[in-house]
């Protein structure tokens, strides 16, 4: 166990269908030549002057390299100074229920002892009683700065100062969300509660003194001891959940949908037997549909996630689909390229055969990595709305939901939420089929039409009559647009695909599990 | 099981801890060691069992170790006498052959906050600093800050900071960040760890080893080296241009923000810089994690005060999703109006529309209000559009326009007509406060264009004893005696009624005096009604003092990347206002009065700010802060430079003078409380040249006009005429503002 890395890796990618005009194309650099690294990519001088001097500040390397270091302390008189900026600090971190029970509470600076009512009570009382216009990821209380991300229900906060980078501190706490994942499973406020010893050993290694020292989860892995505890034993033979792994590569197994969100340190006396690597694609949609039904905004984000629970580091290749081109200018293929606007991959992928093969090569360990796409595709679901007025002066509304996914896909838990005049008084409706429901719900004053499984290729629809007392032309206004929210398994817009994932070394072949997964981020369709 | 069972649950865990046969089994040990600390997590007091917790650490297990260790942490403090048991099996630790334990071990001794600790602390740090292991070194130089901020104010041993300034140059880039950072805040009082040029170029040599976090902080302290040459600042920003591209958005900030801050006399390499930065911004903004996204849109708007038009091309990236929380949306719609120009105002506009029907109130208004703010540029279409909305009678919507159109006629007055024409018809669905008061005010100040506005006026006097908000009525009042100005035929006989009752049977006090003064400006003459209250119905200038436009870059780079733009502007002001200082923090030793003798603008503050195109020669630099000692000597040490009296109507609250001297840079020293007499106020400025004009303002009991005299510290008789200038257009819109 010792000598494995575990990680998770992740990549994005994001595009707006031709929005950036243009970012800088991005280059990777030229094969494995990184000695000579090209030139600083823009000189900000006006006039061109290449190479940068300091690497050879010889001055103070030559003293250094002296009789005996020389006293390195500064004259503190000569010194410029600026006003003091602290640098990035966490006075405390804590973890709160969605009820606001104290699940993980660390203090690592002592400095608010002083301070006459408990922070962590303090803070759940602003966040659940903050006025509309309020934002609630920073808050201010009493010189002290509250910053929290919730994931799965549960607050992470931290309490901090005044000068702090926002940037720094919302992006550590979701990475400690990350590493939380990584280490205990799934979060929920039981397996934090039940794993809050591993929590306190974690929290004090990536922190002392309120400091981050390091996140990178290969060193933590090295000073953790606590195993954590598994709400739920994992099992392969836990088939409840709809399977959404159709590999490629093991097309006659299916693993559980929850086989990548274990814990990656082993439970005591199990090493060994799971040698496994998940890739995930997953595509967030957000889209936007004018009424005439053409597409007004139309962006992919995507990510890569590679989570893997290998005994040891080997470096892995991960072949993408050929025709994957990147930026405007670059064409690959016959027009059924998958096209990305920018990607960004983790500084442990090698790309010196993305040019040639778009071929990743990975050594397993944490990260992320950003593409850009576009959708070649049709967009997954259109609307077609009728609306009008029956002789009673009910209000008719006619949808008609088409799913132009190929026949073999489909999409899931498909929801319609579409807004109706505010005065509306009762609703009668007509479902295609008898699995779907729809209601009324007077707290949005909107329809909510459920679907819970769409093929591809078919089409719904539904007649719902509304009474509107006092139908004016007006309060036609209020009718949509529509939300849609779906899953897609199985499936990506953007076209990417995994061609293979190749692991070398004799120690048998590990198994491996690619997963595609599209969701809906916002998915709207104007009236 | 007997959880949180106070007493007996205490006695359970002390048996368990002390049993043997526990003692000797690893796991059984261990689990009991957990449950105390899973007690204390849920806040039992278990401080009890403290000599039991101390032998359990003696144990060889690690994450025993660490578990003990966690539980003497949180109850050191609360028992001195027993926590200096566990310093010995600590001490012991420090010497352990594994580096795991060693480090674990300093790292709790420094940690355990009480008084007196220090004496066991110094030795085991001193060898802690040098170990072999980076783990170690890592723990002891943060431990050298904890162990300086327990002693509180003893004079620094400046044989540790030597040595510390020395670990700057460890192999392992974590140590030289805990350096840093331990520096910092050991050196606080004077001024923090000073970067002078070897360490800068340490610093950037070592960059690439340092991990994200690390990046990001060396990239802040970095902020505090100058360069010597313009070719050492490019040299700098050359080697740092990787990092704009990172992909942590956490780097890429922290490198702008130092871009922004060394380049602040190369307006091109900051524009540029921006250009750059747009893509991880963006990228930023449409994050996965909604806690970024709000982050980045902050900085966003940040961007935006200064270069409008910046992210114009990417509107589209600012629409709201369906499922975005209200917080975002409200920043986007913000970011929306900001970047609004001719190209994509349409599209801008059709999305906005889409928001105004929303489900959720504050939102549908918000969008309303941010129709109106683009409004102030491309009035026609907005008019239109607010018009349109109008007709779904919806109370709340209603309302934000005739808010927006109240705002709108004030800036905009060609649009007067427009308004005017929509407002028919909108009293009915009115309800709130805010927006009866708009409506009123629209009604009284341009009443003569709308032709059934006393009817109006009429059913709000019929109902006034069932208003329930004072402010409406006080609005009423001053509606009603406008329009009675323009319209008095019809309006006489409900004014009359409108006063009888605010008079006689009106139980608020405001409202009652506000009834009283207007009855008794009624009675010195119609003609001096209208010279009170006719003062002009719109007024452009005013945009000035509403909302200053186009804040140069050098005005936000050093709040860049702090919570400063997440707040926004004025809650931010708010915040800093009334918690100056966090309470741990000691104010940086810049005295000012040892500075006397020195020029009074630091090098940080020559960002100059252009206070008016007209004034020509004269910029005056905001943020100088003299003391009233500083002033009082200069005043009695100057000449009157020039004696000057301004027209003065006397209804202007302090305040108000103020906050308008302060939009262009001039402070203010003293100032009586409103309605003192005399009232007197000091002033202070000072140009790009160093030259000090010292202000006095006197108001007389009774007298119309105000006293000005100006002292200069230098005579130059063109910069003081431009200073009167200034200072006579301020007060002149002041004036304007507060009537």
């Amino acid at each position: 166990m010792a000598g494995s890395v575990p990680g998770q890796f992740r990549f994005r990618y994001r595009c707006p269908r031709g929005s950036i005009p243009d970012p800088p194309p991005l280059r990777f650099p030229p094969p494995q030549r990184k000695v000579a690294r090209k030139p600083a990519p823009r000189d900000h001088r006006r006039p061109v002057r290449r190479r940068p001097r300091l690497r050879a500040a010889g001055q103070w390397r030559r003293a250094a390299a002296g009789p005996g270091p020389r006293p390195f302390r500064p004259c503190h008189v000569t010194a410029t100074r600026q006003a003091g900026r602290s640098p990035a600090m966490l006075s405390q971190i804590f973890i709160l229920s969605s009820k606001g029970d104290r699940l993980i509470h660390k203090d690592f600076r002592g400095e608010t002892c002083g301070t006459s009512t408990d922070l962590a009570d303090t803070f759940y009382r602003r966040i659940t009683s903050l006025p509309g216009d309020q934002a609630p990821v920073f808050m201010a209380h009493e010189g002290w700065h509250f910053v929290h991300v919730r994931h799965a229900g549960l607050y992470f906060v931290a309490t901090t100062t005044p000068d702090a980078s926002p940037f720094t501190l919302v992006e550590f706490l979701n990475r400690l969300v990350t590493l939380l994942r990584d280490f205990c499973g799934p979060l929920s406020e039981k397996n934090v509660s039940l794993n809050f010893a591993l929590i306190y050993e974690l929290l004090d290694e990536m922190l002392d003194y309120g400091y981050i020292q390091t996140t990178a989860p290969e060193v933590l892995r090295n000073f953790m001891h606590t195993e954590p505890v598994a709400t739920k034993p994992f099992s392969l033979l836990d088939l409840g959940s709809i399977g959404l792994f159709g590999a490629e590569t093991q097309q006659s197994r299916v693993a559980p949908s929850s086989a990548a969100s274990r814990p990656v340190l082993p439970p005591r006396g199990e090493q060994g037997t799971r040698n496994e690597v998940f890739v995930d694609v997953v595509e967030r949609l957000t889209v936007v549909i004018a009424a005439n039904g053409t597409p007004m905004k139309v962006d992919v984000q995507g990510e890569i996630r590679l989570k893997c629970y290998l005994p040891s580091c080997v470096e892995m290749r991960i072949g993408l689909t050929e025709e994957f081109c990147v930026g405007k200018s670059e064409l690959r293929g016959y027009g059924t390229a998958v096209r990305v606007d920018e990607c960004a991959f983790h500084s442990s992928v090698k790309l010196d055969e993305f040019e040639s093969g778009r071929i990743l090569k990975v050594t397993p360990s944490q990260g992320e990595y950003q593409l850009a796409d576009d959708i070649p595709s049709p967009l997954p679901f259109r609307l077609f709305p009728t609306v009008d007025q029956d002789p009673t002066g009910r209000l008719r509304l006619y949808l008609k939901l088409r799913c132009d996914l190929p026949p073999k896909s489909q999409a899931l838990n498909v929801r319609l939420q579409l807004p109706v005049p505010k005065g509306v008084s009762s609703l009668a409706q007509e479902l295609s089929s008898p699995e779907q429901t729809a209601e009324l719900q007077p707290s949005t004053k909107s329809i909510r039409w459920d679907i819970p499984r769409c093929q591809g290729g078919s089409q719904l629809s539904a007649l719902f009559k509304l009474e509107v007392p006092g139908l004016s032309r007006a309060s036609l206004l209020e009718l949509g647009p529509a939300n849609l929210a779906f899953e897609l398994p199985a499936h990506t817009c953007s076209g990417l695909h995994i061609r293979f994932v190749r692991l070398p070394g004799p120690a048998g072949p590990p198994q491996r599990w690619v997963r595609y997964l599209t969701h809906s981020d916002s998915y709207v369709l104007r009236f | 099981m007997p959880y949180l069972g106070g007493e007996e649950a205490l006695r359970e865990l002390r048996r368990a801890l002390a049993n043997p046969h526990v003692q000797a089994d690893r796991l059984r040990y261990r689990a009991a060691v957990l449950r105390v600390i899973r007690h204390m997590a849920q806040g039992a007091d278990v401080s009890g069992l403290f000599p039991e917790m101390v032998k359990a650490s003696a144990a060889a297990d690690v994450v025993q170790k660490k578990l003990v260790s966690l539980y003497v942490r949180a109850q050191a403090p609360r028992q001195p006498q027993l926590a200096l048991l566990a310093v010995n099996t600590l001490r012991k630790d420090c010497a352990h052959p594994s580096p795991a334990v060693r480090g674990l071990a300093l790292r709790s001794m420094c940690g355990l906050r009480m008084p007196g600790i220090q004496e066991y602390l110094q030795q085991p740090l001193l060898s802690g600093l040098r170990d072999k292991a980076s783990y170690v070194r890592r723990a002891a130089v943060l431990g050298c800050a904890k162990m300086l901020k327990l002693q509180g104010d003893c004079e620094v041993d400046g044989a540790l900071v030597n040595e510390l300034y020395s670990l700057l140059r460890d192999r392992d880039p974590i140590v030289v960040v805990n350096c840093l950072r331990a520096l910092e805040e050991i050196l606080k009082k004077e001024g923090g760890v000073v970067i002078n040029k070897p360490i800068a170029h340490h610093l950037l040599n070592r960059m690439a080893d340092l991990d994200q976090w690390g990046k990001s902080e060396v990239l802040t302290f970095l902020l505090r080296y100058r360069p010597r040459s313009e070719e050492e600042l490019f040299d700098i920003l050359n080697l740092l241009d990787g990092y704009l591209k990172s992909s942590s958005p956490s780097v890429v900030m922290a490198a702008t923000k130092l871009f922004l801050v060394l380049a602040r006399e190369y307006p091109h390499v900051q524009a540029d810089v921006l250009v750059r930065v747009k893509g991880p911004l963006l990228s930023a903004c449409t994050s996965e994690s909604r806690e970024l996204c709000f982050t980045a849109l902050c900085h966003v708007r940040q961007i935006l005060g200064s270069l409008p038009g910046h992210f114009s091309s990417h509107y589209k990236k600012f629409f709201c999703s369906y499922s975005e929380p209200h917080y975002i949306k409200c920043q986007k719609m913000e970011v929306l109006c900001e970047l609004v120009n001719d190209e994509n105002v349409q599209q801008v506009l059709e999305e906005l529309k889409g928001y105004c029907t929303d489900v959720s109130v504050e939102l549908a208004q918000g969008a309303i209000f941010a129709i109106g703010n683009i409004a102030r540029t491309y009035t026609e279409q907005c008019v239109g559009l607010l018009t349109e909305l109008l007709g779904l009678q919806q109370e709340h919507i209603t309302s934000a326009v005739v808010q927006a159109f109240r705002d709108l006629v004030w800036l905009c007055p060609q649009c007067t007509d427009a308004v005017c024409r929509a407002l028919p018809g909108c009293e009915d669905a009115i309800q709130d406060s805010e927006g009866k008061q708009a409506l009123i005010w629209l009604l009284g100040a341009h009443g003569e264009k709308v032709p059934n506005a006393p009817y109006v006026l009429e059913d709000f006097v019929e109902n006034v004893k069932s208003e329930m908000f004072p402010a409406v009525k006080m609005e009423l009042l001053t509606a009603l005696v406008r329009l009675f100005l323009s319209r008095p035929a019809e309006c006489q006989d409900m004014l009359g009624r409108l006063l009888h009752y605010c008079i006689e049977e009106e139980m608020d006090m405001a409202v009652r005096d506000r009834g009283l003064f207007y009855y008794r400006l009624l009675q010195s003459g119609v003609e001096v009604v209208k010279r009170v209250l006719c003062s002009p119905k719109s007024d452009p200038s005013l945009g000035l003092l509403e909302d200053q436009t186009e804040r140069p870059v050098n005005t936000w780079a050093s709040e860049f990347n702090t919570l400063a733009p997440v707040y926004g502007r004025e809650r931010w002001a708010l915040i800093t206002a009334h918690q100056p200082e966090p309470s741990y923090a000691c104010s940086p030793c810049t005295d000012s009065r040892n500075r006397d003798t020195e020029s009074l603008i630091s090098e940080g503050n020559k960002e100059v700010l252009k206070v008016h195109p007209d004034t020509g020669s004269l910029t005056l630099i905001p943020d100088v802060y003299l003391t009233a000692e500083q002033f009082e000597k200069s005043w009695l040490s100057l000449d009157m430079s020039c004696h000057l009296s301004l027209p003065w109507c006397g209804t202007v609250h302090p305040d108000t003078i103020q906050t308008a001297l302060h939009v262009v840079h001039i402070q203010t020293i003293a100032m009586s409380k409103a309605g003192v007499q005399p009232w007197k106020a000091y002033l202070s400025a000072q140009d790009d040249t160093g030259c000090l004009f010292l202000t006095e303002l006197l108001l007389e009991a009774a007298d119309p006009e105000m006293q000005v005299s100006v002292k200069q510290s230098e005579a130059k008789p063109e910069a003081l005429r431009a200073f009167i200038s200034v200072l006579r257009t301020v007060m002149g819109a002041a004036a304007g503002l507060g009537s």
